[in-house]
């Protein structure tokens, strides 16, 4: 078994007296697609932000790639290769698809500190963001502004950005919100081809994509891992149908 | 009709040139002051336009680096004035009568204030940032008041204006002509600031400073470095603004002023290259016709600038293009 | 340096404290449920210290006049925030700068056509002038003490009213949830020009009560604004409690600055320079007390921490 490429050592994260992360120790190897479920309030955005670096955990680490990542702040982390997209898509929207893209190109090429030539004219960034915009299928969307784009171009648009970082791994958090199922379904195909070129966290709702892609799931309750198991593991664990799934059904 | 902005700018900067070349033609030099107040009230707006248009920094306290450009100027020409050394403990000269050196000197004090005002200030966003450039611009006023050794609440008269290599700077025309070549070197690298990745980073961070740290750029430092080059323009501003009137006192550092630099990017139009050139001109013709009718003209100002605020989005050119400027 | 002249300079920086505690108090509470910043609230003070100086020239009654001073500055701020502020809640804090900032014009210059570029004065009322001598034999004046104590009072009002009546149940209710207060069925926009008004009533009185001590002039409101803009970064925003200590803190280190550093400068410098570059410091002070607090919290002492 390969070293993972994400992992998390015993995190914890209190809030008052509320434990939204219990020694949550979790990890993502090469090549694979690890879903994290749990109801509403299980402590799953809590958990991203303690990954992503946006909020410190009291105890425990992040590794990434192996190296201890738990002192970097939110950038430092996406430069060491953490691509991470939000639940709430978080995108420039008075600027275009294609200025949105280029964002992260320059990201990826630490080229925030250019100050002559327009972002827009340099080819290196460019061509990399719209060979990200091609893969997710919004290159005929580039000149549009992203306020104008529909839900389910801004969810695309977030992944984009992600994939013009070329991260070692991806950090997904609710990719599939708000979708419809057509959206979804196309979505999810092209999630199953992306953890060929890094891993996946993938923090999602939708049932069926998870049960669709994900390699392994781990199950996230008040703030505690209750189980971590490939898919058919998960959907015959009793622990599991009595403390989560059989909330739902 | 709907006019293309490019031509609106080229018209615009066409007309600054002319109208100095007409009033030369016609002897009215009194004219060719007034646009040059313009174009160098312009240059110190466009230097706050890069934090507030593209960073979306609402910055109350620009009149410090204003007032710091000034008084680089008006001491170093004390010195030079008075034949009196400028002892700094490290070192001491007689001051200098030489335009370029003292731009340098405005700039590079200006950067450095900002540098230390930007760090403190750009830990809290929203209000905090308002109240807390407010509030450094006033510091910097009281200090200019109470600094008796040069001038105190009086300010220093300069009884020359300083020199330009090659050009005799009495001239109005000739003081006018370095003011605009300036304020065009300024635009021009406004502009490509704005198309550059960094402005393409500093315009993000204003709509989105999540997005901007998850692909690996800190806001903080983006803000700060354009806070900082923000603070080196209007202090060159100070600098061309002193040496217009001959004179600086503590009403450069002024909380008026740093309003006054807000309401010129406001009625031109935020977020555009054009919008505190326009600004500043219809302002100073606002002054100057205004002020000619009544005393109270600032009633008048403080009418346009409700209507624009409350009614009228864009400014000018968001009006003549039919396009909303960018919204902070 | 006399144990005396301490007191007396301590007893200063208070009565400047709670004066700028009414102004802070009043701006703190307008950002905490409205979510507004409000630049002409200098004006809504210039507004009462005209109205006293005026109303106590005409009757020559100084009570008279400070209540004119709070009608007019609440009538000044209901008017302002009926035609204007109202429609600002929403809009972003630029338009909220810029409009408030052209309010200002327009008080200032309208002040100017009403009433004249030269300074009014408003007497010190006889049974408050003259010095009064406090326990240890300081004498001070009798109305900076007065001062003292009305500022304290508000402080102790304004703090019962928020806590311990309905009105501040809804005002508390506000900062947290807007939709929840009009859910309640309480009539939003008349909770929201109620609290402007006071907020406007308290700067108009600071202004009253101030103007006996230095002129009333077009113009003296800003400085004192500002002054009050680091208080309440320094005491936090949206709260009176934080307004009332950082109101002190400001008023204290300014106070005792200008005093002392001159003094402390003197040990080790001729006595001019000490004297010059002690002010010149000591005009700094209270900015450098904000600097120091930003670092350590920048959300201020009482804010919510980010």
């Amino acid at each position: 078994m390969s070293e993972p490429v994400l992992a998390t050592q015993n995190l914890v994260k209190s809030f008052g007296a509320l434990k939204a992360t219990d020694d949550v120790s979790i990890d993502l190897r090469l090549g694979e697609i690890h879903a994290v479920i749990g109801p509403n309030g299980a402590g799953k955005s809590t958990l991203i932000s303690q990954i992503s670096g946006g909020l410190r955990p009291d105890a425990g680490r992040v590794f990434l790639d192996g190296r201890d990542v738990s002192h970097l702040g939110t950038e430092a982390r996406a430069r060491a290769g953490l691509g991470r997209t939000f639940q709430i898509s978080a995108l420039c929207m008075e600027d275009s698809v294609l200025e949105n893209a280029v964002l992260g190109a320059m990201g990826a090429e630490g080229a925030a500190w250019r100050f002559w030539r327009a972002a827009l004219k340099t080819g290196a960034l460019v061509e990399r963001a719209e060979e990200a915009l091609e893969r997710v299928g919004l290159a005929d969307e580039r000149e549009t502004r992203c306020a104008n784009l529909s839900h389910g171009q801004r969810r695309q648009l977030e992944v984009a950005v992600a994939l013009t970082l070329a991260p070692k791994a991806f950090v997904m958090d609710e990719p599939m919100a708000g979708l419809g199922a057509g959206g979804s379904k196309r979505l999810t195909g092209f999630l199953d081809g992306l953890r060929e070129q890094a891993p996946i966290l993938l923090v999602e709702h939708d049932m069926d994509a998870v049960f669709a892609l994900a390699d392994r799931i781990s199950v996230l309750v008040y703030g505690k891992v209750i189980a971590t198991g490939t898919t058919d593991e998960i959907r015959a664990s009793r622990e599991v149908r009595e403390a989560y799934l059989g909330e739902d059904a | 009709m709907r006019l293309d902005e490019r031509y609106i700018n080229a018209v615009m900067i066409a007309g600054l040139l002319a109208l100095p070349l007409y009033a030369l033609a016609v002897d009215e030099p009194f004219t060719i002051t007034l646009v040059t107040r313009a174009v160098i009230l312009a240059l110190a707006a466009v230097g706050l336009n890069i934090i507030l248009g593209i960073g979306g920094m609402v910055s109350f306290g620009h009149a410090a680096f204003f007032g710091l450009g000034g008084y680089a100027m008006g001491i170093l020409a004390y010195h030079a004035q008075t034949y009196t050394a400028l002892d700094l403990g490290f070192i001491s000269f007689e001051g200098t009568k030489s335009m370029p050196l003292i731009w340098l000197v405005a700039m590079v004090v200006s950067a450095i204030a900002a540098l230390f005002i930007g760090v403190l200030s750009l830990r809290t966003s929203g209000v905090y940032f308002i109240m807390i450039t407010l509030a450094f611009g006033q510091m910097f006023y009281y200090f200019a008041i109470s600094w008796a050794q040069y001038g105190g609440e009086d300010g220093l008269s300069i009884y020359i204006r300083n020199d330009f290599p090659g050009l005799n700077t009495l001239e109005p025309i000739q003081f006018f002509g370095i003011c605009f070549v300036i304020l065009c070197a300024v635009l021009l690298l406004k502009a490509r600031l704005q198309a550059s990745p960094f402005g393409l980073a500093l315009n993000a961070a204003r709509q989105s400073a999540a997005r901007v740290q998850t692909v690996g750029m800190s806001p903080m430092r983006l803000r700060l470095l354009a806070f900082v080059l923000s603070g080196a323009i209007t202090g060159l501003a100070g600098a061309l603004y002193a040496d217009l009137n001959r004179f600086v006192s503590p009403a450069m550092f002024s909380w008026q002023l740093s309003g006054e630099l807000i309401v010129l990017i406001i009625i031109g139009g935020v977020g555009r290259l054009m919008g505190p050139v326009i600004g500043a001109c219809i302002f100073v013709a606002l002054e100057h016709f205004l002020g000619g009718l009544t005393e109270f003209w600032h009633i008048y100002l403080g009418l346009i600038l409700l209507g624009i605020v409350l009614f009228g989005r864009g400014g000018l050119l968001g009006y003549l293009t039919g396009k909303e400027g960018a919204h902070v | 340096m006399s144990t005396i002249l301490i007191i007396e300079q301590v007893l200063n920086g208070l009565q400047f404290g709670v004066m700028l505690f009414l102004m802070a108090a009043g701006l703190t509470l307008i950002f905490g449920v409205m979510g507004l910043i409000n630049l002409a609230h200098g004006s809504l003070y210039m507004v009462g210290a005209f109205a006293a100086a005026a109303v106590a020239g005409l009757t020559g009654s100084f009570f008279l006049g400070l209540v004119a001073a709070l009608a007019a500055a609440a009538l000044a701020g209901a008017v302002i925030e009926i035609a204007v502020i109202r429609r600002l809640y929403d809009a972003p804090h630029l338009d909220q700068v810029l409009a408030t900032f052209a309010l200002i014009l327009i008080f200032s210059e309208g002040t100017r056509w009403l009433f004249g570029s030269f300074p009014l004065f408003l007497d010190i009322p006889d049974a408050l002038s003259g010095p009064v001598t406090l326990p240890g034999g300081i004498e001070y004046p009798l109305y900076r003490l007065a001062l003292i104590c009305i500022g304290l009072a508000v402080a102790l009002g304004l703090w019962g009213l928020i806590e311990r009546t309905r009105i501040g149940v809804q005002i508390r209710a506000g900062e947290n949830d807007r939709e929840m207060i009009a859910a309640l069925g309480i009539d939003i926009s008349k909770l929201y020009t109620l609290v402007f008004a006071l907020g406007a009533a308290l700067a108009g009185l600071a202004g009253a009560l101030v103007g006996a001590i230095q002129s009333v002039q077009v113009g003296m409101g800003e400085p004192v604004l500002i002054l009050a803009f680091v208080v309440i970064v320094i005491g936090g925003i949206g709260s009176i409690r934080g307004a009332f200590i950082g109101a002190l803190l400001v008023g204290l280190t300014d106070t005792l600055a200008g005093v002392f550093l001159p003094e402390l400068f003197k040990l080790f410098m001729e006595t001019g320079a000490a004297q010059k570059s002690g002010s010149a410091l000591a005009s700094m002070g209270i900015y450098i007390l904000m600097g120091l607090v930003l670092i350590w919290r920048p959300t201020g002492l009482f804010g919510a921490r980010a």
